[in-house]
């Protein structure tokens, strides 16, 4: 079986989890052999950008040292073998560029869309 | 049944937050109406759909005492869905995701429950005739 995870909904708890929950689901299935690949759409998209930095979270003494690190738990995903995927138009529409991303990123357009979702056995929209 | 179906269920939402739970166990409990097979994989806030500890209140507003209320608590409609996918000659497995237990602090969960991690979810999905994940939705 091979499967797609579809990242929509962005930041959901990413500072309490210090990842993206089905980032790090995705990681784990493929960790235990699963094939799956990952699909970012709307605002999801901004996990690949290299600039965004989440540290500074503090509440009194405490302070968090682990901040999540979207971009870096992409590479991650991608040096595993995990394809990651990334809706072009939706890139493009929050005034992002390719060159504002990690390396390695696959682009798809909304059009093309239909095909990659063809090409899995199970998507699963997130 | 050589030819019962199998069903499996992703569930992010928290009880009590969404009406994409109840909506989840209505689509099990057609399921279990059917005798099929149903897996349950809870992830993140959903881990608290079986805990074991929601306790039912009245409601002074309602103007009713916690017996006229009949709030529904999760824990008791899942261990409902439980029994009546076996009398139906299907079943429920519902795994909790381990991690997302320990850092709520809900290990206590309704008989039949058990912990499970993402390659659980993908062992089950791989069997089914189909996979639904519920998602949690900002």
């Amino acid at each position: 079986m091979r499967a797609l995870n579809i990242i929509e909904s962005a930041y959901r708890a990413t500072l309490e989890e210090q990842d993206d929950t089905i980032v790090w689901f995705t990681r784990a299935i493929k960790n235990a052999g699963g094939d799956i690949d990952i699909l970012l759409r709307s605002n999801a998209v901004n996990y690949g950008v290299k600039t965004q930095d989440a540290q500074g979270l503090k509440f009194g003494t405490w302070r968090q040292t682990r901040p999540p690190r979207l971009a870096e738990d992409l590479s991650g995903a991608l040096e595993k073998g995990i394809a990651v995927i990334l809706v072009s138009e939706d890139l493009a529409e929050r005034g992002l560029k390719p060159t504002d991303l990690i390396g390695g990123i696959e682009f798809v357009g909304r059009s093309e869309m239909a095909t990659l979702l063809g090409r899995y056995g199970q998507v699963w929209y997130w | 049944m050589a030819d019962q179906k199998t069903l499996t269920f992703a569930l992010m939402d928290a009880p009590f937050e969404s009406a994409r739970s109840t909506t989840a166990l209505r689509l099990i409990d057609i399921a279990a109406r059917r005798g099929y097979a149903v897996n349950v994989f809870a992830y993140e806030g959903a881990v608290y759909l079986p805990f074991a500890h929601q306790q039912a209140h009245p409601n002074a507003v309602h103007g009713r005492t916690v017996e006229e209320e009949n709030h529904v608590l999760p824990r008791v409609l899942i261990a409902s869905l439980f029994e009546e996918a076996a009398k139906n000659g299907g079943r429920i497995d519902w795994i909790n995701c381990g991690l997302c237990v320990d850092e709520r602090g809900a290990g206590e969960a309704i008989e039949g429950v058990r912990r499970g991690s993402p390659a659980d979810f993908w062992k089950m999905a791989a069997v089914s005739d189909s996979t639904l994940v519920i998602g949690t939705r900002s």
